[in-house]
This record gives C-alpha cells, sequence and structure tokens, in this order.
C-alpha cells in the first residue's frame, strides 16, 4: 500500500493534476487493449471450434499489415479498401492452411496443432524476412484521420479513436453473432457434438474451416489497424502473440465475451504501469498472470476442464 | 569429415592468379544475414567487402584474396563457433562487419587469443575500444560514445538545450543516455526527464505524453529499431513535432527513416559517419553497390561502406607487410599508416583500436523537399574526426594507460 | 531375415529390449569418443549440453506428456548464474556449474508448481508466458550485461587441478556430464516413478482414481527437467565462456522441440540425434543464412504432418525395438 502512494507522488511530479492524467493514461490502455481484445477474440474463436492454439496468429497479424503494405505499393489501394481486403485475403490463406494441413490434426493431441502452428508462424515470419528486410515497411496514417481532438486532459488523436471504435464494433459484433444468432448456435453446438450437428445436414468441416479463416482475419484486421502506428516489421507479431497468450490463460478461452473483457482490461492495467513503473510495463501481465493462476487457475471467465 | 561443418560455402576466389610468391589472405565478413540486422550489415556487407578486394587487385594484382561469408543468426555462440572454426580450419586471417556487440565481444576475444584480426564495422559497443580493447581488434565505423556525443553536442550548439529522455530499459540504452546527457550538460543544456521503457515497447503514447508535458525542445531517443520506429511513428500521430518539439535518434540507420517514410520522420536528427548522398565518390559507389546487391531500391548504410573501407586499408597494410598472419603486426601496420579511401577519405587508426573519422550531424527532410528515391538528409553539421571519438584517455583501455 | 530378428524381438520385448538399448548406448558413446578425432571438437561439445538440454526437455514431454515452450528460461538462467559466478565471484568451474543448476532447479520449482495447475495447452502457454518474464528479467538485470552477454568466462580449474583450457580436457569433462545426465534420465524413466509418470501420460483421470497424486509427480518431473536443462545450460557456459540473451529468448525454447521431434518425442536416443542434427543444420545453413527460419518452420511442419515419430521413433517402429 506504501508502494501505491509513493507512485502517487510521481503522479504529481509528472503531471500535475494527477486525476485528468491519470483519465488520459487510461484511455491509452483502452487504446493498446483494443489490439489484445482484437487477437484474443481470434484465439478464442479457433479455440472454441478446433481445439487449436493458433501459434501463427502473431504471424498473420503481421501479414495484414503487410498485405495492406502491398495493397497501397502495388494496387494503389489505400487504408480503408486494405482493411476489408487485406483480412479477406489473409483470411483466404488461413483457410487454404486449415484445409491444406491443420485438418489432419483434429483427431490428435492438440499439442501436436501448437507444434504445426509454430512452425507455420517461422515460416511466414522468415519468408517475410527475406523479402523485405527486417527493418520494416513505412505506412502512414489515411489522411482522413490524421490530427486529432484537444479533450483538454490529453490530445486525442483521431486515428487513437478510431481504433477503439472500430475494434469494440468487431468484438461487439463477433460476440453478438456467436452468443446470440442461429449461425452462432449451430458453431456452438457443432463444438459440443459435431457428429449430432451434422445430423441436422449442417457441413460441419466446412463450418470449422471458415471459422479458422475468421479468426485469422481478426488478427489480420487488427494488423492492418497497427500498421499506420507501430513498425510494420516481419518480428512485429511474434512478440505480441506470447503477451497475447497470457491474456488468454488470464481470460480463460471458455467465453467470447472474457477474452473481450480481458483483453481491455489488461490493455488498461499495461497502460497505468506505463505511468506508475514504466520498467515492468512489459512484465505486469505475465505478472497478474501467475497470480491469477494461483487464485483461480480457470482463469477469470474460464470454466474448470 | 573436417568438411562437414564447412560452413565457408560461399568461397569467392577473387585473385590474379600470378604464379610467384604472392601475398595471399582470406578475409570472412561474419554477419547477420537474416534477422534484426541484416538491413544495416548482412548481405550487402558481403557485396561491399567484394567490391573492396575488387578494386584493391584491380591496382596490385600480386595479392590473392579470398572472402567467405556465414551467419552469425544473432547469437554469440554461432558467432564465436564460426569464428573459432574460420581461424582454425579454414584459415581465415581477418573477421570484419559482425553487427551485435554480444557477437562483437566474443570475437574480439577469440581473435586475440588466436592472434588474428578483427575489424568491427556493424556494433555499437564503445567498450570495444574501451576496457574490453584488445591488440587485435580495431572498431570501424562508428560507436555509442560518438552517436551520443555527436547528436548530443550538436544539437545544445544549434538551440536544443532542454532534453528528456526515452531510454529502452537495458545496459544499451542506459549507456546511450548517461553518454548523451553528459555531453548535452558539459555544454550548457539540461535534462529535464526521462523515462525507461522496456525493450520491443510496441505502444509509446503514454511515454509520449510524459515527454510532451515535461516541455523539453528534444526528445532523445536511447533506443534502437523497431523501439525507434514505434517511438516516432506514436510521436507523429500525437502531433510532438508539429508542436515544436525534436526527436533526436541516437541509434538510427538510413534503413530505419526508410521504414518510417519521410512523412512520419521528417525533422528527426541523428548522427552517421557516412551518408551515401554525401558526395560524388559516394554516389558512385552506391551506383555499383545497387547493381552488386541487385537491388535498385536499396541504399547502403554506415556500415556497409565500413566493411569497404576496413578491407581497403586491410589489404594495404598486408601489401606492406607482405603477410597477413600476424594479427597483431597487422592492426600495428594499420595503426601506423594513414588511412585513405573514396568513401571516408583520410583519417588515422589510434592506439586503442578506434578508427577516426568526420560525423554528420543530419535531419530528415520533410517530402516535399525530397528530390529522388534515398535521398533521406541535410546535413547540418560535420563533427570533426578529433571530436566525434571519445578522447583516448578516457576509454580506459588498458593498451593505452598500460 | 531381418524381419524373423524383428518379430523375435516383438515377441521378447522385456529381455531384448535391454540389448537393443544397450547396443545403442555403446555405439552412442563409441562415436562420441571417436568424433573429436574427425571434427571439430568444440562443435561437439556444445551439441552435447544441446542434447542433455532436448533429453531433459523430453522428460517432460515425452514420458509425462507436459509440453513446456519455456525451457529456455532453466537453460538461460542457468547459463548465466554458472558465467557469472566463475567470472565474478571466481567459483571454479564445478561449483559455477553446480550453481547455474541449482538455479534453474528453484526456478523450475517456482514456474513448475504455477504451470501445473492446467493441462495441455494451457500448460504450454503458460511455461512460455513465464519464460517471457524472465526473459524481461534477464535483459534488465545489470549483472547479465544486456546485449553484450556475459563474455570471457573463464572455464579454470577442474577441482582447483585439471586445466580446462585444454580442449581435450573439457571434452572429457562435457562427456562426462552428457553421459551421467543421460543415464540419470534413462534411470528416471525406468523407476516405478517413471512408471507412474507414463501412467499420467497416458491417462491423468485414472492415475488419480488409482490414489496418485499426480499433481506432486508432476511437479517432480518438472523441477528435474529443469533441472537437467539447467546443468546443460550451465555446462554449456563454462565450455563456450560466455552467455548471452540467445539462451533466454523464446526462439530457444521453439528450438529445443524442434530438436526433439525431429528425434522422436519419447525415445530415449531420439533428442539427442535431434540436436546433432538440428545443430549440424544451423552450422551448414551459416552460410545461406537467410532461409534458416524458413526452413526450421518447415521441418516443425513436416515432422507434425509426416514424422510423427521422429528420426529414431521411426526407427525403432520398423525395427520393433525401443531406443
Amino acid at each position: 500500500m506504501c508502494d501505491v502512494a509513493g507512485n502517487r507522488n510521481r503522479v504529481f511530479e509528472i503531471f500535475g493534476i494527477p486525476s485528468t492524467a491519470l483519465f488520459g493514461q487510461l484511455l491509452i490502455g483502452l487504446i493498446n487493449g483494443s489490439f489484445y481484445a482484437l487477437l484474443s477474440l481470434g484465439l478464442a474463436v479457433i479455440f472454441g471450434m478446433l481445439n487449436i492454439i493458433n501459434f501463427s496468429h502473431g504471424a498473420q497479424y503481421m501479414l495484414g499489415a503487410f498485405v495492406a503494405y502491398l495493397l497501397l505499393q502495388y494496387s494503389g489501394l489505400g487504408y480503408w479498401p486494405a482493411l476489408i481486403v487485406a483480412p479477406l485475403i489473409v483470411g483466404i490463406t488461413g483457410v487454404i492452411v486449415e484445409r491444406l494441413f491443420l485438418q489432419w490434426l483434429y483427431k490428435l493431441d492438440h499439442l501436436y496443432g501448437l507444434l504445426l502452428t509454430f512452425g507455420l508462424a517461422l515460416i511466414i515470419e522468415g519468408v517475410a524476412r527475406n523479402q523485405f528486410g527486417s527493418a520494416g515497411l513505412p505506412y502512414t496514417l489515411p489522411d482522413s484521420l490524421r490530427g486529432g481532438q484537444n479533450l483538454g486532459f490529453m490530445f486525442l488523436p483521431n486515428y487513437r479513436a478510431w481504433v477503439i471504435v472500430a475494434s469494440l464494433t468487431i468484438c461487439i459484433g463477433t460476440w453478438f453473432v456467436i452468443e446470440r444468432t442461429r449461425l452462432g448456435a449451430n458453431l456452438r453446438a457443432a463444438t459440443e457434438n459435431p457428429t449430432l450437428v451434422r445430423a441436422f445436414g449442417i457441413n460441419v468441416p466446412r463450418m470449422i474451416t471458415l471459422t479458422y479463416g475468421f479468426g485469422v482475419a481478426l488478427a489480420a484486421f487488427a494488423g492492418v489497424m497497427a500498421a499506420p502506428i507501430y513498425n510494420v516489421s516481419p518480428q512485429m507479431g511474434s512478440e505480441l502473440i506470447i503477451v497475447v497468450f497470457a491474456v488468454v490463460v488470464i481470460g480463460g478461452m471458455g467465453s467470447i465475451l472474457g477474452a473481450i473483457v480481458t483483453g481491455f482490461g489488461l490493455g488498461v492495467i499495461e497502460g497505468l504501469t506505463k505511468v506508475f513503473f514504466p520498467e515492468a510495463s512489459n512484465t505486469v501481465i505475465f505478472v497478474i498472470m501467475a497470480i491469477v493462476l494461483l487464485v483461480r487457475p480457470a482463469g477469470l471467465f474460464g470454466r474448470r476442464a | 569429415m573436417k568438411r562437414l561443418l564447412g560452413t565457408a560455402a560461399l568461397a569467392v576466389v577473387l585473385a590474379a592468379g600470378t604464379a610467384q610468391a604472392q601475398t595471399s589472405v582470406k578475409i570472412g565478413v561474419l554477419s547477420d544475414m537474416s534477422s534484426l540486422y541484416s538491413d544495416i550489415a548482412g548481405p550487402g556487407s558481403v557485396v561491399a567487402a567484394k567490391m573492396a578486394i575488387a578494386d584493391f587487385i584491380a591496382k596490385n594484382p600480386g595479392v590473392k584474396v579470398e572472402l567467405i561469408s556465414g551467419d552469425h543468426q544473432n547469437k554469440a555462440d554461432v558467432g564465436s563457433q564460426l569464428a573459432n572454426q574460420w581461424y582454425d580450419v579454414d584459415k581465415v586471417d581477418l573477421i570484419i562487419d559482425t553487427p551485435n556487440s554480444g557477437v562483437a565481444f566474443a570475437v574480439s576475444q577469440i581473435s586475440a587469443t588466436k592472434n588474428k584480426l578483427f575489424i568491427v564495422s556493424g556494433a555499437a559497443a564503445s567498450d570495444l575500444t574501451g576496457p574490453k580493447c584488445n591488440a587485435n581488434t580495431i572498431h570501424w565505423t562508428y560507436d555509442t560514445w560518438m552517436l551520443a556525443n555527436g547528436t548530443g553536442k550538436a544539437l545544445v550548439k544549434t538551440g536544443g538545450d532542454t532534453w528528456f529522455f526515452l531510454t529502452a530499459d537495458y545496459a544499451f540504452g542506459h549507456s546511450l543516455e548517461r553518454d548523451t546527457a553528459a555531453a548535452v550538460e558539459k555544454d550548457g543544456g539540461k535534462v529535464l526527464g526521462k523515462v525507461r521503457h522496456p525493450l520491443n515497447t510496441n505502444d509509446f503514447s503514454s511515454f509520449l505524453l510524459q515527454a510532451q508535458s515535461s516541455k523539453a525542445k528534444i526528445i532523445g531517443l536511447a533506443n534502437a529499431g523497431g523501439d525507434t520506429i514505434n517511438a516516432i511513428k506514436a510521436g507523429a500521430e500525437f502531433g510532438i513535432v508539429k508542436g515544436g518539439q525534436k526527436f533526436a535518434g541516437l541509434l538510427v540507420f538510413a534503413s530505419d527513416v526508410n521504414a518510417l517514410g519521410l512523412q512520419t520522420a521528417q525533422g528527426l536528427t541523428l548522427t552517421e559517419t557516412w551518408y551515401w548522398d554525401l558526395n560524388d565518390a559516394n554516389r558512385a559507389w552506391t551506383k555499383r553497390w545497387q547493381a552488386e546487391r541487385g537491388a535498385a531500391g536499396k541504399f547502403p548504410t554506415m556500415v556497409q561502406a565500413g566493411v569497404y573501407s576496413g578491407i581497403t586499408h586491410y589489404l594495404k597494410s598486408v601489401v606492406a607487410l607482405k603477410s597477413g598472419a600476424d594479427g597483431k603486426a597487422v592492426a600495428a601496420k594499420m595503426k601506423e599508416m594513414p588511412t585513405d579511401d573514396p568513401l571516408f577519405g583520410k583519417g588515422t587508426i589510434r592506439a586503442d583500436g578506434r578508427k577516426l573519422h568526420p560525423a554528420y550531424l543530419l535531419e530528415v527532410k520533410a517530402p516535399a523537399e525530397s528530390k529522388h528515391p534515398g535521398d533521406f538528409y541535410k546535413v547540418r553539421a560535420t563533427i570533426p574526426a578529433d571530436e566525434a571519438f571519445r578522447p583516448l584517455k578516457e576509454g580506459g583501455c588498458p593498451l593505452v594507460s598500460g | 531375415m531381418e524381419q524373423r530378428v524383428a518379430d523375435t524381438l516383438a515377441k521378447k520385448p522385456s529381455v531384448l529390449r535391454g540389448h537393443a538399448e544397450t547396443i545403442a548406448f555403446m555405439v552412442m558413446v563409441a562415436a562420441l569418443i571417436a568424433a573429436p578425432f574427425f571434427t571439430y571438437p568444440l562443435f561437439l561439445m556444445q551439441a552435447m549440453c544441446f542434447a542433455l538440454f532436448a533429453c531433459a526437455f523430453n522428460l517432460l514431454i515425452g514420458y509425462v506428456g507436459l509440453l513446456s515452450f519455456g525451457h529456455a528460461l532453466y537453460f538461460g538462467w542457468a547459463s548465466y548464474l554458472s558465467a557469472y559466478s566463475a567470472k565474478a565471484w571466481g567459483f571454479p568451474p564445478e561449483l559455477a556449474i553446480l550453481t547455474g543448476t541449482a538455479t534453474a532447479a528453484i526456478c523450475g520449482l517456482l514456474a513448475g508448481s504455477l504451470a501445473i495447475r492446467r493441462q495441455g495447452i494451457y500448460f504450454a502457454m503458460i511455461t512460455l508466458a513465464l519464460a517471457q518474464m524472465m526473459y524481461f528479467f534477464a535483459l534488465q538485470a545489470k549483472f547479465t550485461g544486456g546485449e553484450d552477454g556475459i563474455q570471457a568466462v573463464p572455464r579454470g580449474f577442474l577441482f582447483g587441478l585439471i586445466d580446462l583450457r585444454n580442449e581435450a580436457t573439457m571434452y572429457v569433462v562435457v562427456l562426462v556430464i552428457f553421459l551421467a545426465g543421460f543415464l540419470f534420465i534413462y534411470r528416471i524413466i525406468h523407476s516405478p516413478f517413471g512408471e507412474v509418470l507414463k501412467a499420467i501420460r497416458e491417462n491423468e483421470q485414472r492415475a488419480i482414481s488409482l490414489g496418485y497424486k499426480t499433481d506432486r509427480y508432476k511437479l517432480v518431473a518438472f523441477v528435474l527437467s529443469a533441472t537437467l536443462a539447467g546443468a546443460a545450460g550451465a555446462t554449456k557456459a563454462i565450455v563456450l565462456q560466455l552467455a548471452s540473451l540467445t539462451d533466454v529468448n523464446w526462439p530457444m525454447s521453439g528450438e529445443v522441440v524442434l530438436m526433439t521431434l525431429v528425434g522422436g518425442l519419447g525415445t530415449i536416443f531420439g533428442p539427442v540425434v535431434g540436436s546433432f542434427v538440428i545443430l549440424l543444420m544451423q552450422y551448414k545453413l551459416a552460410a545461406v543464412g537467410e532461409w534458416v527460419l524458413v526452413i526450421q518452420g518447415v521441418i516443425f511442419v513436416a515432422c507434425v504432418l509426416l514424422f510423427r515419430r521422429g528420426v529414431i521413433g521411426e526407427l525403432a517402429n520398423k525395427l520393433r525395438i525401443r531406443l
């Protein structure tokens, strides 16, 4: 407790007025959380249906950003079309991956899925490095989202505001489809009992393939969103994915909503750590994971298997 | 069976075959071919080495030079393994380049034990000519002290006298920050604050808000690679440069500027010892390099130019000695002879192994000012060779004090 | 003829199984004694360290069915502590290696007691996340030297007497450590304790209902695995005279998985063969460096899809013996 008080003094020093500054940092945390939420949502959707942890999720996130860059370079498609086209393209590659590789693994131990997608991640990252080098590619902000709003307590760039809105929309939309529509009901039923669902005349393998494609497209969407503000480089996904794994462990992959809430929540916590104790801001999520494992091994939203 | 481990597959013999007692040496370019530093060094360094050898042999047909190259994958153990093997099995006389200071320290030590020669072009750590210097290592292109001091000093002189640091929280970042802060304060500047961020931070907005509210004129980026790029990208978004503050990159390469794009990077100040568009000689060399490399859109970095320059001077010394076998003797000869090549001009090598040449304070142009591809910088100041690098007595190199 | 031999082997597994393993072991020892005369000893020493590392990892994945994706933690931290204690505190090599190994054991106990709270895929993700956390600590800690690593570690004198700067003596020491670790793992696997581990691998619920406290068994296995991985890392630091970030970073965790997978999960000799194969490949590829990552990825995919048993596993299956 003593520590918290000490930290508060630091905020005074840095910002002068702590409450408003804190509010600014909360908002920034929410933006970061958007990426965690999008990525862990994709992982959760894939896991729910395929029972596979998609290690290449980070690589596919990177692929999204790269495709956006290539679209701009070679066909002149800007940010807005890329936001739809890039996830579509990456999603299709996901469908191919599922048909070519993953479908052979469903009867085996789940760990083989992890190993296979890890290998895929290495391949994707390696190819990107060979083709584009490691330094990164330029991708600038779309003109329509340049500038920002002065909110009084902070300067909020328009692009960041857009990131929150877009990812919240996607997250809630996905949650709605899966939890509240007939399609989602079929999906959930297929997860519980594929044989029975097949008996109803639903093409379960195709459903699985499309689910994987969708999960991968979510990662690519996050990648396109990241392109204007983060370094577009082959290694952009590999570090991030480990953090997202921790997020998923904390939330538990049992529920879609859980993945979303944990993603945003941890973004905020990480954002606050950057103010109070910046040195620990990249380990804080792992520490929280350890604590959650001690207190609630199944994760915050998980069901005990 | 011995060749089983022969990593030196890419053996290129660039030689003139006079039968008479000719001098013969073997050079190994040990670089990062596949990961983080493959753009600033890597295959481009091999191309530069080939050019240096070809140019030299054109003038000195009696010398036989072999070139091999290898990938240390940024792993100190792979690097030291390769170095050992090159020296022992493949009879390499000189290892050059080696970005990544961890690998460079390992190779430097091996070169001393086996009395071979090591020219560092890619690694930045100034300790290579400081406490960890040895008589078999020459540090060619740049180092952290020079970057920190050059940028710090020159900016204070031109009015950037209040600083805020964004520092990568590990040994490398700390030493960049410390050296820069010292240079800034020595010339009457002030450090208003700093924040230490972890390596590979994606989102810098929180740190930038702190930098913004410090009202410092200069935001010093004591980090590298992806971190620097992410910080500058976020800075463009948050209107840092528009608000009147400036970024100073303490370890930024042309490839990073390329990754940012001029739109985002404009106004960024940095120091380099070589820039391809600086003069006609550099431009001509760059054209050749691009043709050899098969990449018209890529531009050579100072590290790659350093490889060319280093090999050129090395071969001159070998010819003067008529042998490249004794690493210490070649190093001594290299220090004795003044350097002169088309890229770095005239210069010298100090007793501690530090190569001296001028450095340039550069500012990234706005997109409108850029006339052609690769037209990244305008030169803000030239730092003369005797001021650019750490004074000999401050380094703590045992070769000097002892 | 061969077929008949294989058939008899299959009929009398208990007698002949032991023979196949003994013969293979003899071959391995002979090869390792002869090898330094033909190839570069430093490479072999490094390969043996990785082989022990992979064997330790295999103890978990192959015999308990736990995939740890964070074994670099124990390997790397042991190598840091071993290097640091030898360099800064002047420890003799045997003590330095012990210090490193003990560090790995403690890390293994802490990380293991967290990780075994979840099964399967979660276990893999937790171990990976914890290892990543410790990577950041290693990066930020002063004593590790950040990107520069700990360099110029003295090899010192074993028991104050034997000069390890001599490559031949160093080789013998590494060989002894490797063989000791290897036999220790063999012993664990074939002990009653090992039988329980295998029972957990096959069906944890059944093991629980038989009255075994499976969590405790898993934890002990985890700590043993971490400790042996640590011994490998600590030895490597002395051999190569350096400790660096590479050894604690996540690609290293991936590499040890790859080595074991290539050699054969759950085979005793697989990890040894796998690590030699992968290391050899890395050095072979040093000249064409740009494609290392891709090739590793392709091997991963190929192994999972086509050779799940790995080199040794396939061989053993063909000959119907256990290796």
